[in-house]
């Protein structure tokens, strides 16, 4: 069968299985939007090429399938940049298809010309400019295929206009889709060795101070199941970093919630004076061990990651095991059975993680006098409990996330979708959308900040244009919030380029101009019906300008450069807190 | 990034890296070792006996600690097919130079005895130089060097070193980085 190029990339995109896409049209590109007219694949057409991206991302972090993304040469490709340094970061599995100027004016500066392979060498899992027709489906294929094995990323291709434009003559090929993809390069390890995963068995059994610090890759190996068997089975309790939450239920008895600069006493501490730590798909961030240095000073390391890389990057770990992380679970799961050693006693070690939650809850005070200040952990607490069970929680990046990770309650596995390596803020607006593509029958709430929202709000009118009724709750302290808290804590109050106005933009009025319902709400006590009203709405997106006291900041907080033994739980004990 | 500004101590540390035949390889590979601040000292490349391949030949001067790090980054590269690393003390390393070296009628004999001495060769002949070709290992390309110095260097080309591991009579100490 004799095609072109762009109808080759598109039928390509539906073997693959790819359902919907997101994307912006121009000029090196536009022989491949062609063939979409008369593709089953929905188009969702975006506004500006960031929210292609995070789209992307958001429908993969939701369904586990990989987010595809279709944007033209030049800027539509560096706009697209952000949200790819992004997926890298998160290992998120994400196709991102470029237009390149025709193949005989690369490399003269022609219009809407960019080296977009150069550029995103780095923050890609693999990039490759196309150069032949023939060549397409091999490309894409390869291109899912590396993108959703191994540790997954982003994988960038680079089509150049001749080989796909049906006027030229090097879009003519013969159409074939290969039997299976030959990477002599690319064999990415299942399987644990058994005799290290013996090993980690028999370590598990001596242990008295142990915790499992469950990483975003049990949500990637699709490992929460085998993570909960393994909990249950040994009784030690699971920590789940900031990409991890839902991968192990928050109301579970072994849950002990969020590690890390902004986690509860409880994670922190537990880490810090563990005997042994089971690193399952976590990498060890600055964000979760503080000072590397002090970290978890005590404690033996097993380190399972399918990333080889990943394994004495930061710590050295004393049982390393490469292998995807459901399949070395449940290897573990039955070594432990086999190994038949009962699980020493560690009652006193309950006992002290009981006393710590008892001690050191989170905690925040709705006051609810007249001129009360709305806080914003009760807005989070609100919209979590008048929304169903499973509602998918999407957040930008600052206090907002913070507090939403720490006062959600995760139970199911997928319900968080945020950007927890790069740090983009504005990633929560179009992730959310991407997320409610994929997830269509489920309540996606995006819980933003005000400068998050400003960043990408845009993306809201290709929402309400495709119907696609995600609900945003902006929580409006009129700062840079994050910011500002470094700055009072850090800087000596002196606050340098952090103020935002509540009402500079009227975020009503922009949403319903961007075909969104609008709404303001500035009482503890409207809190509950403006969600209810949200939940309620189902045609359209909705958009709520929560305006928050401005005054409230992350704790506990481990402050950056200092160990993981220095957690400040609240203002009185920050320095220059108050 | 490739500097010939000092030698590679003992801790230099040669790494065969066997890669897809492809263009955009060699451009991964070198911005993993940019991208730590590393320099890479020498770099030789050129296909295998199978054309689907060829071998990157990488000295670098680093501590084995983050080397090891490298080396998976490396190894995670989808073009990347294969890692050896090889120590020094267990490899035959060469290296080929030519160079143009002043050489006068009263200086001439001299240099003539040197480069018969290194088992060199005259490659081309002018008026008051002469340019030599030299192989052999890094060492005696960079002792012959020093010695050329004295009658002036007009210019001077390595190639970078290529190595493979010695034929020990036990097993050779090629070890695969994975």
């Amino acid at each position: 069968m004799k095609l072109n190029g762009g109808q080759a990339l598109i039928k390509s995109l539906e073997m693959e299985g790819v359902e919907v896409m997101f994307g912006l049209p121009g000029g090196a590109i536009l022989p491949v939007y062609d063939p979409i007219i008369d593709s089953p694949i929905r188009h969702i057409l975006v506004r500006h090429e960031q929210g292609a991206g995070h789209m992307a991302e958001g429908y993969a972090h939701a369904t586990g399938r990989p987010g595809v993304a279709m944007v033209t040469s030049g800027p539509g490709a560096t706009n697209i940049v952000t949200p790819l340094a992004d997926a890298m970061m998160d290992s998120i599995p994400m196709v991102v298809i470029t237009g390149q100027v025709p193949s005989g004016a690369i490399g003269t500066d022609a219009f809407q010309e960019c080296d977009i392979i150069g550029v995103t060498r780095s923050i890609t899992k693999h990039n490759e400019l196309v150069t032949s027709a023939q060549d397409i489906p091999r490309v894409i294929q390869e291109a899912f295929h590396i993108a959703t094995t191994g540790r997954p990323g982003p994988v960038l291709v680079d089509i150049p206009k001749d080989i796909v434009d049906p006027n030229h003559p090097n879009s003519a090929m013969e159409w074939y889709w290969p039997d299976s993809v030959d990477l002599p390069g690319y064999k990415p390890t299942v399987k644990g060795h058994p005799r290290m995963i013996r090993e980690a068995a028999k370590l598990i059994a001596t242990s008295t101070r142990p915790v499992i610090y469950a990483g975003g890759g049990i949500l990637k190996a699709r490992a929460a199941e085998a993570l909960r068997e393994l909990a249950e089975l040994t009784g030690i309790p699971v920590v789940t970093t900031l990409m991890a939450r839902g991968a192990f239920p928050d109301s579970h008895p072994l849950c002990l919630g969020m590690p890390g600069m902004h986690g509860n006493y409880t994670a922190i501490t537990a880490m810090q004076q563990s005997d042994l730590l089971i690193a399952l798909g976590s990498r060890f961030d600055d964000r979760v061990t503080g000072k590397v240095g002090g970290f978890a000073p005590e404690a033996k390391i097993i380190h399972v990651d399918v990333d080889p890389a990943e394994l004495g990057k930061v710590r050295r770990p004393d049982v390393p095991i490469v292998g995807d992380c459901k399949a070395v679970i449940e290897e573990l799961i039955r070594e432990v059975r086999e190994l038949g050693t009962p699980q020493p006693d560690r009652s006193a070690w309950d006992a002290q993680l009981k006393v710590w939650q008892a001690t050191y809850p989170l905690h925040y005070d709705q006051s609810w006098a007249d001129d009360a200040v709305l806080k914003p952990q009760f807005c989070i607490e609100t919209i979590r409990d008048n929304s169903p069970e499973d509602t998918i929680v999407v957040s930008g990046v600052g206090q907002h996330q913070m507090w939403t990770s720490q006062f959600w309650r995760f139970n199911h596995p997928y319900t968080w979708v945020n950007s927890g390596g790069l740090g983009t803020m504005g990633f929560a607006v179009p992730a959310a959308i991407g997320a409610k593509v994929g997830m269509p029958g489920r309540t996606v709430w995006a819980i933003d900040g005000d400068g998050c929202f400003q960043m990408t709000a845009q993306e809201l009118v290709t929402a309400a244009a495709e119907r696609i009724p995600v609900k945003i709750a902006i929580l409006n302290n009129a700062y840079l919030g994050m910011v500002r808290q470094w700055q009072e804590l850090f800087y000596e109050e002196r606050y340098s380029e952090v103020y935002l106005s509540p009402d500079l933009p009227d975020y009503k009025m922009w949403a319903e101009a961007m075909g969104c319902v609008g709404m303001r709400v500035e009482h503890p006590e409207e809190v509950a019906a403006a969600v209810e009203k949200a939940n309620s709405i189902d045609d359209r997106p909705v958009v709520i300008d929560f305006r928050v006291d401005w005054r409230e900041k992350v704790y506990p907080m481990v402050a950056a450069g200092t160990s993981n033994d220095q957690v400040i739980l609240g203002p009185e004990m920050g320095e220059g807190g108050h | 990034m490739i500097s010939h500004a000092a030698p590679p101590g003992a801790r230099h540390h040669i790494l065969s890296v066997l890669v897809e035949n492809k263009a955009g390889v060699l451009a991964r590979v070198s911005s993993l070792f940019a991208r730590r601040g590393y320099n890479i000292y020498s770099l030789a490349v050129a296909p295998t006996d199978d054309a689907r391949f060829s071998r990157i030949t990488i000295v670098v001067d680093v501590e084995s600690t983050p080397l090891e790090q490298v080396t998976k980054q490396l190894f995670k590269l989808i073009s990347v097919v294969k890692i050896s690393e090889l120590d020094p003390a267990d490899a035959v390393e060469r290296e080929l130079m030519i160079l143009t070296v002043s050489a006068e009628p009263g200086t001439r004999g001299q240099v003539i005895e040197l480069v018969d001495v290194f088992q060199g060769r005259i490659v081309d002949v002018g008026h008051d130089q002469l340019t030599v070709e030299l192989a052999g290992p890094p060492s005696k390309l960079d002792d012959f060097e020093d010695l050329m110095r004295t009658y002036g260097i007009i210019a001077l080309q390595r190639t970078g070193r290529v190595a493979l591991p010695k034929l020990e009579r036990q097993a050779a100490r090629l070890r695969t980085v994975s």
